[in-house]
């Protein structure tokens, strides 16, 4: 049997751009801003630094009954949402429930029911306390809910590596398909941590801009004005499903999930490796797998988050993995339009790096001013890059707090 | 204090916030789980949502004896404070 390859047939999301995954890249290509203002009540009560983010576009009442939504965390209904869309999309496939698989990432799961929890078992006590608080706030919660909703019973998984996950949950599905195990996978990512202890917490470390005159401003990769990332809150899924399945049934193809690299740093639990040789070392593993080489990347959408030392961090450890290859790789930054949706992040950009491949437009960041100098990277700013016809290749970076370090690439068909 | 059709249609309201189901569904000869499909987890909010509700208290040991809705009715009825 010759080796099973892996293709993209479905896409979907729930995001600050919008309740579509055509929405949200309509927004990245229009370079919309997803920053709102958070509510006035929370910033007042908490004195939080910060006061806005990149919330949800869409209510999720909008497509879920209130059963539902009484049901699961936030984190699990984009999920839900999310999963649907990319079925939907991917003309809703018909395979054996044993033959569907799973599998979604999460950076902090479901922190909004264990507060909310709290609060009740502190304030009412325990009787108040919802029989379904541990099912809903456990990180594998988005995973059991999309399992049940689509019916897939060849493994539902949860990939938690902090702002790595939802990339890393798109590499568990590739395995999945490349090992047997399933021919469809829905893989992705989902986060709702627009808690103000999330705030409170990423502002204590001086991670969050606090550019509050100006949020659709805040999220500046690159720039030399940035002062930390937006906290961003959605979800993101593909349909991976195995070639030979897809052509048989005449899906249309976005593109090829090609492969994923990964390493850690083993260095510090919040800081990059300031040489970037884990993310370089995942990066060119990811190419080498993919049987390229540099010269077929055309194009990479980074993790650019708009912190200080992440973007440059990541900007060297590119130019070690690839360098002069490099500067043939136009860079997009779509953190400057989305905000960082953390376990989510990855996967969101998994999309928009198949798309990108797929429509052969890499889309421009926002914000970029005035390029920070020690940003050695042909970043994507104004208009977008039209990327080259023939057999194409893209790369997709993401990093997560604890050192965890996900490329993946995708490939034109 | 609510009569038995009072207590039968708050009962109703909160199997339908809690389940979705058509409160008219809510008769009570329909056993909870048999007839209403409605699980331990799920009762157990029902229960809690009733006892704020009506003011009465349901003893955990007391739920498992409540196997159609007009038990609970009942009970409610009966130990009204």
């Amino acid at each position: 049997m010759s080796e099973r390859r892996v293709v993209v047939t479905g896409l979907g999301a729930t995001t600050p751009l919008g309740g579509t995954i055509a929405e949200t890249w309509e927004g990245i290509l229009a370079g919309r801003s997803g920053a709102k203002p958070l509510d006035q009540e929370m910033l007042d009560r908490y004195e939080l630094p910060v006061h806005f983010a990149c919330t949800l576009a869409q209510d999720p009442s909008e497509v879920l009954t209130k059963v539902q939504i009484r049901r699961m965390d936030p984190s699990a209904q984009y999920a839900v949402i999310a999963a649907e869309a990319a079925m939907a999309d991917a003309g809703s496939p018909e395979v054996e429930p044993e033959r569907l698989g799973v599998a979604i990432g999460t950076g902090i799961g479901g922190v909004w029911t264990l507060l909310d929890q709290w609060d009740n078992l502190r304030e009412k006590g325990v009787r108040r306390v919802f029989p379904l608080a541990v099912p809903m706030l456990m990180p594998n919660t988005s995973a059991g809910n999309v399992s049940m909703v689509l019916g897939a019973r060849a493994g539902a998984h949860t990939t938690v590596s902090a702002c790595a996950s939802g990339a890393e949950s798109m590499g568990t599905g590739y395995d999945m398909i490349r090992g047997g195990r399933a021919d469809i996978v829905v893989a992705g990512g989902t986060e709702c941590a627009t808690h103000p202890i999330c705030f409170a917490g990423f502002s204590q470390m001086q991670a969050l801009s606090t550019r509050n005159d100006d949020p659709a401003a805040a999220s500046r990769p690159y720039d030399t004005g940035r002062d930390g990332f937006v906290l961003g809150e959605g979800a993101a899924v593909m349909v991976l499903e195995e070639y030979e399945h897809a052509k048989a049934r005449g899906a249309r193809i976005y593109a090829e999930f090609a492969s994923i690299g990964m390493s850690a740093d083993a260095y510090h639990i919040t800081a990059p490796e300031p040489e970037g040789a884990g993310a370089s070392r995942a990066m060119r593993e990811a190419v080498e797998r993919a049987d390229l080489t540099a010269a077929d990347i055309v194009h990479i959408n980074a993790h650019a988050t708009s912190t200080p030392v992440g973007d440059v961090a990541e900007a060297n450890a590119i130019r070690r993995a690839f360098g002069d290859a490099v500067d043939r790789m136009p860079v997009s930054a779509t953190k400057s339009m989305t905000g960082h949706l953390l376990g989510a992040a990855g996967a969101l950009e998994g999309l928009f790096t198949v798309l990108s491949v797929h429509h052969r437009t890499a889309p421009a960041a926002i914000n970029i001013d005035d390029l920070d100098p020690a940003v050695d990277l042909d970043v994507i700013r104004g208009e977008h890059r039209t990327l080259p016809a023939g057999d194409i290749a893209a790369l997709n970076n993401s990093f997560g707090f604890g050192g965890h370090n996900v490329a993946l690439v995708v490939k034109s068909v | 204090m609510a009569d038995q059709q009072e207590i039968l249609s708050g009962l109703a309201e909160i199997v339908n916030e809690e389940t979705g189901l058509d409160p008219a569904e809510v008769q009570m000869d329909k056993s909870f789980t048999d007839d209403l499909d409605i699980d331990s987890l799920s009762m157990m909010t029902i229960v809690v949502n009733a006892e704020e509700k009506f003011g009465v208290r349901i003893p955990d040991d007391e739920v498992k004896n409540l196997t159609t809705v007009g038990d609970a009715v009942t009970f409610i009825q009966n130990n009204q404070g």
